[in-house]
Order: structure tokens, then sequence, then C-alpha cells
């Protein structure tokens, strides 16, 4: 029979573990709503740049003279897988699903025989990946976003890839991150960033009918020039992009991950209360039936 | 005048200023651009300096921005900045350290992060220059 004592130890553990995971939910659910409101504000950005580098692209489409990032290098020999996880654990099935990719696409790379290098941006993702992985990984970027995302932190990634591009490290770079649905469902999106892919040409836009063919935009300075400078900087504000998705689906996993965790210890406390006042009862049953059977036998 | 503009300031942090205008000047890299309705479509970079919003002739608003692309249409102006604010908003005292700051990191700077510095020197300067 189970000790009165022990139940009792457990039942006060179980308690301050949910105090535990409700604050948390708490926690994740303030977080979240600022993340994706940071998420939401980003966009129209994200949506201008590609655009005009999409009329850019039309415009320079084919020519000789593309910069190697909107072209490619000709080869798709060594691919850099970009991993976006948390920081921290605790936050369901929002890393493992994002490791599950990873080395789902460099299993396949490999198989490919392609070479394949890793960068990590945040740490959960190499910690389970660094023994596997451990010759290809280039390197970890932590500590990203501890309050609020801001640009200049995307700027530093980004500023990291486009260093190894320029040094010819690598052909293709694909980023790999959860992009935010709702709270309940993030969906793992591999992104290829370089060579840039420009959006497919929209036709159902009324705004752009009426002005005739795309290819009339005068550009000041050259295209090239522009290029130059705008390629850079779109790989900047994608992965800006994907850090704040990531920001979001990290705290919407974690809170539904402790709203389960919640109830689970609530009904583990039902159980164990359950338990413990049977043993209390029986106990105290076991008692009165030695008191009477002992004054029968006087 | 009937016709108007649609300008619209993005910053990638969030959508600055959507609204219609009359007519917006903004620092091209290579000249000031007055835009007005039925400009040419064009799309530019944008120099660190400050965005002038007219309306009936004289200067509404005006808003510093470190630089960036331009993208115009007939009926439109989009303005991708950097980083961008109310020109009233700059504090001249805090914006002439950062030049001070950059001057410093210019001069120290070796070849790979020059580039970087310079640009930063220049968007100081601007500042400055905004706020003065």
């Amino acid at each position: 029979m189970a000790n009165l004592k022990d139940l009792k130890v457990r039942i006060a553990s179980v308690q301050s573990t949910r105090k535990i995971t409700s604050a948390m939910k708490m926690v994740a659910a303030a977080k979240l709503r600022r993340a994706q409101e940071a998420a939401e504000a980003a966009r129209p950005y994200a949506e201008r740049m590609e655009r005009m580098l999409g009329s850019l692209a039309a415009s320079l489409g084919g020519v000789d003279g593309a910069p190697k990032m909107l072209a490619g290098t000709g080869s798709d020999q060594v691919q850099l897988l970009v991993a976006f996880t948390a920081d921290r654990g605790l936050c369901g099935g929002f890393n493992g699903s994002i490791v599950r990719q990873v080395r789902k696409m460099a299993h396949e790379l490999k198989a490919d025989s392609k070479t394949v290098k890793i960068l990590f941006v945040g740490r959960k993702a190499h910690d389970v990946l660094k023994r596997e992985y451990a010759n290809e990984t280039v390197d970890m970027i932590t500590g990203l976003g501890k309050k609020n995302i801001h640009f200049s932190e995307a700027a530093q990634v980004a500023d990291k890839i486009t260093e190894m591009f320029d040094a010819g490290e690598f052909d293709v770079c694909t980023v790999v991150f959860n992009r935010f649905q709702s709270a309940m469902t993030q969906i793992v999106t591999p992104q290829q960033l370089i060579p840039f892919n420009p959006p497919a040409v929209e036709d159902g836009d009324d705004d752009t009918t009426d002005q005739g063919p795309k290819s009339v935009y005068i550009f000041e300075p050259e295209e090239e020039e522009i290029l130059a400078d705008l390629l850079p900087r779109n790989l900047a504000v994608q992965i800006f992009q994907a850090l704040l998705e990531s920001a979001a689906s990290e705290h919407g996993a974690r809170m539904t991950a402790m709203d389960n965790a919640t109830r689970n210890a609530g009904d583990m406390i039902d159980g164990l209360t359950m338990t413990y006042n049977r043993t209390r009862q029986a106990v105290i049953t076991k008692e009165l039936i030695e008191i009477i059977s002992g004054a029968e036998a006087l | 005048m009937a016709e108007r503009l649609e300008f619209e300031l993005v910053s990638p942090e969030k959508l600055l200023k959507s609204e219609s205008v009359e007519m917006v000047v903004v620092p091209g890299a290579e000249g000031d651009l007055g835009v007005l309705p039925g400009h040419s479509p064009l799309i530019a970079t944008v120099r660190p300096g400050v965005i002038d919003i007219h309306e009936s002739g004289t200067v509404k608003e005006r808003i510093f921005v470190a630089g960036g692309f331009c993208e115009v249409s007939p009926e439109r102006c989009t303005v991708l900045a950097e980083e961008a604010m109310p020109v009233t908003a700059i504090d001249k005292a805090a914006a002439e350290k950062r030049l001070e700051d950059a001057n410093q990191a210019w001069q120290k700077a070796d070849d790979a992060t020059k580039a970087k510095a310079e640009a930063e020197r220049h968007v100081a300067e601007a500042m400055v220059a905004a706020a003065g």
C-alpha cells in the first residue's frame, strides 16, 4: 500500500510543477502576441522589397552580368543549410521538427553526393546535431531576440552569410524555419535564399495592369549597382522575416505545450488525490477493525 | 489639384507612413528626386538625407532616412528606408555623438570594415545636417 506521506509529497510536487507550467503559458501567450505583431508589421517591407527585386530581376533577366547572388554560381555542389531553432526547450515539437527536417535534407543532399554545410541559428538544433554533423557545422549563432528582434541582428546573420558566399564557400543557401500558422500549428519551411528565386510574375494585380509592360522602369543608378545593394539587403530582410516567424512560432508552440502540461498536471493531481483519500480511508478502517477485534477478544 | 500621389514609407520593422500627398522630394543617390503624380516608373537608391512631403506649395513634413531604396510608379511612391524618423525627433547632441563615434570607427577601420564605417559616417553626417 502506498505510503500516505509519499503521496502527499508527490501531490505537492505536481502542484508546484503545474504552477510553473501555467506561469510559462501566460508568459508565452504575452510574448506570442508581441511576436505576432512584430511579424505582421514587418511584412509590408518584405513584400515591397520582393516586388522591387522581382521587377529588377525581370528587366535584367538572363543578362550575363547579373550578380552571382541572383543568378547563382552555376553549380550546386556545396549546399548551406541555415537552421532556425530556439535557444530554449520546453516548446513541444518546435525544435524537434526543425532537427528532423535538417537531418532529412542533409541526408538527401549527401545521397546526391553534394557537400553539406550547416549554420545553426539558436542553440537547440546544434545541441542535437553537433555529434552527427560535427564536420559540417559552420557556426552557431545564439542569443538572438532575447527580448525583441531587431533588424540589426538579422543583418549580422546576413552579413555572415554574404561573407561566406563572397568567399565562395557555398553555392546554394537554404534556410529552414518554422512558419507561424497559428498557436497550434507551425509549418516547417525550407526556403532557398541564394540564388534568389524571383517571385512568379503576378497577373491579377489591378494596380500594375494599367502601367503597360513592367520593364519600363528608369533606374538610377544602373541596374547592376542597385542590385548589388539590393541583394544583400534582401537577404537580411528574408532572414529577419524568418527570425520573426520563428520567434512567433516558438512562443506559440511553447504556449500550446505548456497548456497541455498544465492540463496533464491537473489530471495527475486529481488521480493522486483520489488515491490519497482512498488510502487514508483504508488506514482508518483498518485501525477501527483492529480496535474492535481487540475489544472483542477481551 | 485633383491628382494625388500615394506615398509609403516602410522600415524593416514596420510600415511607417501610408498617405496621399501632393509631392515628395526624395534624396536619391544621384540627386534629389521630386516626385509628383504621373511620374515615370523609377527605381532608385536613396542616400541618407531628408524626405520632404509637400502640401499646397509648402513643406508639410520632413522625415530623416538613413538610406534605402525608392520605387516610383505614376500613382505611387514607395520608400524602403533602413531607418527613419521625423526630423523634429532627432536629438542633435545624440546625432553629433554618433558622428564622432562613426568618425573614430572609420579611422580605426581596416579594409574589410572600411566600407561599413564609411556608410555609417555618411548617415551620421546627414543626421547632424538634418538636425541643424
